[in-house]
C-alpha cells in the first residue's frame, strides 16, 4: 500500500521559481509541499554569483512589490551592490548585487523552513496524475489531481506548479566528457518528461552554460581593474530599511581576453560539443559562451572578463563572460592567456548543460497550461534563463494557482504594467527558439516601467492578491499622495526674477530669468535638481528620499512620460478587446489559412495578444476586429 | 459567413455605351449561369475556364433581356479572391437595372458600398492604402487624380512609406541593441549620425506632406471663389470657363443672390469655382446673406479670383475686398478692358499686396482667359504639373498620420539637441514608426477598417 497525502498545492522543484511559487501559495493559506531532489540545494545559484543587473533588477523590484522573497533575501546576503547605467536615463538604471551564494541559499531555506503551511520534501517527482475533463464550457480537456514520487507515494492536490529548472533529463558537457547530471553534479530528474509527453505536452531541448570557478590565491589582481560597489547602497526590497544594509563591500575585478585567447578557441572549436554537433539544445544568444562570442564578433580584439567572488567564506572566484563547453585542457590554456589568470587554478570546470523544457506557447499568460486545469509552470522549464526571470514566473504561477483554488480572478500583468508582463507575454506569445533572457529593449514602455517606481505600479496588485499587508499598501497610497501634492506645489510656486534668484541661478550655471517661472519649470533644467532648489524654495517640507526621486523624474521627463502614456493607451485598447475562449476561428470569414491555424492552436486571450503572434498579420487582425464587432452587434 | 454572393453595377449610372454588373462570391458562377445562355441557347457558363470572356445573352425566363459579354474569374485570382463574374451589357439605365434585378432574384444580394474592395482587403488581396486608392480611382474627378490613384494602387505610397519605416526601425534597433550589449555595440558618436538621419527623415515626411496639399488639389480640385463688386463680370467669367450659361447675367448689379458652384477643367486641373454675390454694403436682406456667404467662402478658398470692373473707380467696397483676400492666393482680373478704363492696372497694383497677379481681361470679348489659366497653374504647381515621378498623398487619414510622424521626428530631434540619454530617442522613434504603419495597414487601428469601408461607393 503506497503512502497517500492530501494537500492543496504541490510545487516541483525548489530553485528560484519553486521557492517563490511555494511561498506565495503557503502565505495565502494553502497547504503546500515543495519537492526537491536535494534540500541542500534550495535556492541554489549554480551560475553567476549575483542578483539583478540590467532589466533583471527591474524584475526583482517588481517581484518585491508583489510580495515575493528574492529582493528581501538578496538584501540579507549581498556582499557588493551597484546601481548600473546611472549615466543613462532613469528607465535603464538597474540594481545589481553580488551574492554570497551559500548564504543566499541558506537564508532562503530558512524562510521556507519557517513558513506556515509549507512542507519541504526531498524526493524526485516522477509522474503527474490527472483526469479527463468533459466540460464543454471549458477549453481544457484535463484536470490535475495529484502527483507520484520516485518512492511511489501519491500526493493528491488541486494544483501542481512545475519549476523543474534545468533538471529534466539533464546532461552536462565539458568537451568530450559528458555526465548525465543536473547542475553541480546534482541528480537529474529523468522520469517526469515522459509523464508530461503522455499528457500531450510538447517538449523541447535547450542548453545553457557556466564558466569556470578559480582559486582566488592563483589570481593576480594587480593586472586587473578593481570594481567597487556603490558608496550608498540602495536595497532591492521596498521593505528593507536602507540604513540596515550599508555594509563593508567586497570588490570585483575586470580583465580582458586577447587575440591569443581567441586563437586557442578558434583552433579547438571542433572539440566544442556545440560546434561539433554533440549538443542538440539551443543556447542563449544573449548570454553567449566565449566560443560563441569569438565566432560572432570575429572582429573584436577583446572581450570583458569579470572576476567575481562566490562568497565571503570561500576562495572560489567566478569568471564572468567566459562560459564554455570546451574540454578541460583547452579551458585551462584559454583562461591562462587572460591577464591576471596566467597561473590560475580551476576549482570547477566550465560546462554546458542540456535539459528538457516545454514550448511555453502552451501556457496562458497566467502560466497555466491551456489544456490542463490546475497545472502551472514557471522558470527555466518555460524556456527562460536567469534566476530573476525564474523567480517572477514562480511567483505569478504560485499566485494564479492560489487564485484558481480560491476561484478568484487570476493575475495577469500586461506589457504596460511591468517587465514581468513583458517577460511572460513574450514567452507565451512569441516564438522563442533559445533560452529567453530579460532585456531592457524588450520593454516598449520602459520609461514608465522604472525600477524606482515598481512599488507604485504593483503594490496594489500584491495587496489585492493578499501577499501585501494593509500597512504596506497604505504606505504606498500615502507615498503616492505625497508625490502628487509635491508636484502640484512645485508647479504652483512661482519664482520671481529677483536679484537673489538670479544670483542663485548664476551660481549653478543656469541662465537668468526674464519673467517669473514655476519651481517645476526650473527643475526641468538639466543643471538643476530638487536639492539645489532648496535654497530658493522657502515653503518646502522635508520629504522622504524616494518621494523626492519620483517628483524629480515625473517633472524632468514629463513630456516623454506623457507621450509614452499615450502609446500605452493605444496598446490597452487592443488588450481590452477580449476574445471569447469558445470562439470558433473557422467561423471568422477571410482569415488567411496560416493565421487561422495559428489562432486555433493558440487561443489568444485578447486581440492584442493575437496581434503579437508571429504569422498573424495586421490584415488578419482587421478581419478579427470586424468579426468581433459584428458579433457584438 | 461573409462569403455570400454580392452584386452591383460597377460602372457609372448613366446612359453610356457599356455597363458592367459585377457578381462576386461562392455562388457567383451558379447565379449568372441561371440567366446566361450562349448563342445556341445553352447553359454553359460552368464549363468555362477561368479568365475567359464569352459572348451570349441574358434571359428572363424565355425572354432575351440583352446581348452581353460575360467574363469569368475563378478564385483565388480575382479582385476579391472569390469567384467573380462580370456581365458587360448595353449601358442603358433600364437594361442594366433589369439585369441586376435578375442577378439578385437568382441568389445574389446587392453589395453594400465598398463591399467588393472590402472583401479584397479582408482577403489579403490589397493593403489598406491600395484599398483607399481604389476608392479614389472611382471618385476621381480628373485625369491627374486618376493617374495618382492608379499609382497608389500600384503601391507607390506603400513603397515610399515602407522605406521610411525601415530607416526608422534600423535606428531603433541600433539604439536598443547598444543598450543591451554596451560591450559590443558602442553609441559613441552615434547622436551626430542620428541627427543627420532624423533631418533626412523630416525632409522626406515634409515632402510627402506638401504633396498632400497638391494631392488634395488634384483629387478634389482647387476651391476657387470669384469675388468682386456687383456687376464686375463675375458670372460672365464663370460662364466662359464653364462653356455654358450657368449664371444669369444681366446688367443689373446684384443679380447673383446666392453662390453658384461649377467644376471647371483647365489644362488638366480641376477648379471648383464658386461664383458669389457681389460684395457691397447692402440693405437688401437676401443679397445681404449672399454677401456674408461670399465672405465665408473666401475664408475657405484655395484661390480667389477678384474681378475688378476697370470702367468704374475703386471705392470702399474694393478696399474691403482687398482686405479680405490679403492672405490668399489670388488672381485679379482687370475686367471690361473693352471699355474705357477709369483705373489702370498699376493703380490697382499699388493698393494690393505684391504677390497678386493682375491680368487684363474682357469677359464680354473673351480675351485674357488663357493668361488666367496660365496664372493658376503657376500659382499651384510652379508652372508645370508633373505627376509621373511624384508620390502624392491624397487622403486625409494619411495626411494626419504623416503629421503625427513629423511631430514625433521633431521630438527626437529635440531630444538630440537637448542631449538627452539615447534611451529616450526610441520613445518618439517608435511613435513615428507606428504612425507611418497606420498608412500602409501594418499597424492596426481600432475601428479604422469599418470607417474606411463605409466611405466606399457602390460597385467596387
Amino acid at each position: 500500500m503506497e503512502l497517500r497525502e492530501k494537500v492543496d498545492v504541490c510545487v516541483v522543484g525548489a530553485g528560484h521559481a519553486g521557492c517563490e511559487a511555494a511561498l506565495a501559495c503557503a502565505r495565502l493559506g494553502l497547504e503546500t509541499v515543495i519537492f526537491t531532489v536535494s534540500v541542500d540545494s534550495i535556492a541554489l545559484m549554480p551560475c553567476n554569483p549575483n542578483v539583478g543587473g540590467s532589466s533583471k533588477g527591474h524584475l526583482v523590484r517588481e517581484l518585491d512589490a508583489l510580495g515575493g522573497e528574492m529582493g528581501k533575501n538578496i538584501d540579507k546576503t549581498f556582499i557588493q551592490s551597484k546601481m548600473l547605467n546611472i549615466s543613462k536615463g532613469p528607465a535603464v538604471h538597474s540594481l545589481r548585487a553580488q551574492a554570497d551564494k551559500a548564504e543566499y541559499s541558506r537564508a532562503m531555506r530558512k524562510v521556507l523552513e519557517n513558513q506556515e503551511h509549507l512542507t519541504i520534501k526531498q524526493v524526485e517527482v516522477c509522474e503527474l496524475l490527472w483526469q479527463e475533463l468533459k466540460d464543454p464550457n471549458k477549453k481544457a480537456t484535463k484536470k490535475i489531481t495529484g502527483l507520484k514520487t520516485f518512492t511511489g507515494s501519491i500526493y493528491e492536490c488541486k494544483a501542481v506548479i512545475l519549476c523543474t529548472g534545468t533538471y529534466l533529463k539533464a546532461r552536462c558537457l565539458c568537451g568530450e566528457a559528458i555526465d548525465y547530471t543536473g547542475p553541480n553534479g546534482l541528480k537529474a530528474a529523468n522520469y517526469l518528461t515522459d509523464s508530461l509527453i503522455s499528457m500531450g505536452i510538447e517538449m523541447r531541448r535547450f542548453k545553457t552554460g557556466t564558466p569556470a570557478r578559480m582559486d582566488k590565491r592563483s589570481i593576480d589582481f594587480t593586472k586587473m581593474e578593481e570594481q567597487f560597489g556603490d558608496e550608498r547602497v540602495v536595497p532591492f526590497s521596498f521593505s528593507t530599511n536602507p540604513e540596515d544594509i550599508q555594509i563593508d563591500q567586497v570588490s570585483c575585478y575586470l580583465t580582458y581576453t586577447n587575440e591569443k585567447t581567441h586563437e586557442i578557441i578558434r583552433n579547438n572549436l571542433d572539440r566544442s560539443p556545440i560546434y561539433a554537433g554533440i549538443i542538440e539544445g539551443t543556447g542563449p544568444r544573449y548570454c553567449p559562451s566565449i566560443e560563441d562570442k569569438v565566432v560572432k564578433f570575429a572582429d573584436k580584439e577583446r572581450h570583458q572578463v569579470f572576476i567575481e567572488p562566490e562568497g565571503l567564506h570561500t576562495n572560489e572566484m567566478y569568471v564572468g563572460g567566459m562560459s564554455s563547453s570546451l574540454p578541460e585542457d583547452v579551458q585551462m590554456a584559454m583562461y591562462r592567456t587572460v591577464p591576471g589568470l596566467e597561473n590560475c587554478k580551476i576549482v570547477r570546470n566550465a560546462y554546458a548543460i542540456e535539459y528538457d523544457c516545454i514550448n511555453p506557447k502552451q501556457l496562458y499568460p497566467t502560466l497555466r497550461f491551456k489544456d490542463v486545469e490546475g497545472l502551472y509552470s514557471g522558470g527555466q522549464l518555460n524556456g527562460s534563463s536567469g534566476y530573476e526571470e525564474a523567480a517572477v514566473q514562480g511567483l505569478i504561477a504560485g499566485i494564479n494557482a492560489a487564485q484558481f483554488i480560491f476561484e478568484k480572478e487570476e493575475l495577469v500583468i500586461d506589457r504596460s504594467e511591468g517587465y514581468i508582463g513583458v517577460l511572460i507575454d513574450d514567452l507565451v506569445t512569441k516564438d522563442n527558439f533559445e533560452p529567453y533572457r530579460m532585456m531592457t529593449s524588450r520593454a516598449e514602455y520602459r520609461l514608465l516601467l522604472r525600477q524606482d517606481n515598481a512599488d507604485l505600479r504593483l503594490r496594489e496588485k500584491g495587496f489585492k492578491v493578499g501577499l501585501i499587508t494593509e500597512d504596506q499598501y497604505n504606505a504606498i497610497v500615502c507615498k503616492k499622495n505625497m508625490i502628487d501634492n509635491e508636484i502640484l506645489r512645485l508647479k504652483n510656486v512661482k519664482i520671481g526674477a529677483s536679484e537673489s534668484n538670479q544670483k542663485f541661478l548664476e551660481k549653478y550655471g543656469s541662465s537668468s530669468l526674464k519673467t517669473g517661472v514655476s519651481l517645476a519649470e526650473l527643475l526641468c533644467r538639466p543643471e538643476l535638481n530638487y536639492n539645489i532648489l532648496n535654497e530658493i524654495d522657502k515653503e518646502r517640507k522635508q520629504l522622504p528620499d524616494d518621494v523626492i526621486e519620483q517628483v524629480e523624474i515625473e517633472i524632468k521627463y514629463e513630456g516623454y512620460i506623457e507621450r509614452q502614456l499615450r502609446q500605452v493607451e493605444q496598446f490597452k485598447k487592443m488588450e481590452k478587446k477580449k476574445i471569447p475562449f469558445d470562439l470558433d476561428y473557422d467561423d471568422v470569414p477571410s482569415l488567411r489559412i496560416e493565421a487561422r491555424q495559428k489562432l486555433k492552436a493558440f487561443h489568444p486571450i485578447s486581440v492584442g495578444q493575437a496581434s503579437r503572434i508571429s504569422g498573424v498579420s495586421p490584415a488578419d487582425i482587421s478581419v478579427l476586429l470586424v468579426y468581433l464587432e459584428q458579433k457584438r452587434k | 459567413m461573409n462569403t455570400d454572393t454580392i452584386a452591383a453595377i460597377a460602372t457609372a449610372m448613366s446612359n453610356s455605351g457599356i455597363g458592367i454588373i459585377r457578381v462576386s462570391g461562392e455562388e457567383a458562377i451558379h447565379t449568372v449561369d441561371l440567366i446566361y445562355r450562349n448563342k445556341k441557347g445553352e447553359r454553359v457558363l460552368t464549363n468555362f475556364k477561368s479568365h475567359t470572356i464569352h459572348y451570349g445573352f441574358i434571359y428572363d425566363e424565355d425572354e432575351i433581356v440583352d446581348e452581353v459579354m460575360v467574363s469569368l474569374m475563378k478564385k483565388p485570382n480575382s479582385f476579391t479572391t472569390e469567384d467573380v463574374v462580370e456581365i458587360n451589357c448595353h449601358g442603358g439605365i433600364v437594361v442594366i437595372n433589369r439585369i441586376l434585378e435578375l442577378v439578385v432574384k437568382n441568389g445574389a444580394r446587392l453589395a453594400e458600398p465598398g463591399e467588393f474592395t472590402k472583401r479584397a482587403f479582408l482577403n489579403g488581396r490589397i493593403d489598406l492604402s491600395k484599398a483607399e486608392a481604389v476608392m479614389d480611382v472611382i471618385s476621381s474627378k480628373n485625369e491627374a487624380a486618376l493617374k495618382n490613384s492608379i499609382k497608389q494602387l500600384q503601391g507607390s505610397v506603400y513603397k515610399k512609406i515602407k522605406k521610411l519605416r525601415e530607416d526608422i526601425i534600423f535606428e531603433i534597433a541600433f539604439i536598443e541593441s547598444a543598450l543591451d550589449d554596451p560591450e559590443h555595440i558602442s553609441l559613441e558618436g552615434y547622436t551626430d549620425k542620428l541627427y543627420g538621419k532624423i533631418n533626412d527623415l523630416i525632409d522626406n515626411v515634409n515632402k510627402l506632406l506638401s504633396s498632400a496639399e497638391n494631392g488634395k488639389i488634384i483629387k478634389e480640385g482647387i476651391k476657387t471663389v470669384i469675388v468682386g463688386k456687383p456687376n464686375a463680370g463675375k458670372s460672365s467669367l464663370l460662364n466662359i470657363l464653364a462653356g455654358e450659361e450657368k449664371a444669369i447675367v444681366t446688367d443689373i448689379a446684384g443679380t447673383t443672390r446666392d453662390a453658384l458652384e461649377e467644376n471647371i477643367n483647365i489644362g488638366g486641373i480641376s477648379l471648383r469655382m464658386i461664383d458669389t454675390a457681389g460684395i457691397r454694403s447692402t440693405e437688401d436682406i437676401i443679397e445681404k446673406i449672399g454677401v456674408e456667404k461670399a465672405k465665408k467662402y473666401v475664408e475657405d478658398a484655395d484661390l480667389i479670383v477678384y474681378v475688378v470692373d476697370s470702367s468704374v473707380p475703386l471705392d470702399e467696397n474694393d478696399f474691403e475686398i482687398m482686405k479680405l483676400i490679403e492672405n490668399k492666393k489670388s488672381v485679379i482680373l482687370f475686367n471690361k478692358s473693352d471699355l474705357d478704363a477709369d483705373i489702370s492696372p498699376d493703380e490697382l497694383k499699388d493698393k494690393i499686396k505684391d504677390n497678386a497677379v493682375v491680368i487684363k481681361t474682357s469677359t464680354k470679348e473673351n480675351t485674357g482667359i488663357d493668361k488666367f489659366e496660365e496664372a493658376v497653374k503657376k500659382l499651384f504647381f510652379s508652372g508645370s504639373i508633373s505627376f509621373d515621378d511624384e508620390v502624392m498623398i491624397t487622403n486625409l487619414r494619411h495626411k494626419e498620420a504623416l503629421q503625427d510622424t513629423l511631430f514625433s521626428l521633431k521630438q527626437v530631434k529635440k531630444s538630440v539637441e537637448d542631449e538627452m540619454p539615447e534611451d529616450f530617442f526610441s520613445i518618439d522613434l517608435m511613435s513615428a514608426y507606428a504612425s507611418l504603419g497606420k498608412i500602409i495597414g501594418e499597424e492596426v487601428e481600432e475601428d479604422l477598417v469599418n470607417e474606411i469601408f463605409s466611405k466606399f461607393c457602390m460597385g467596387k
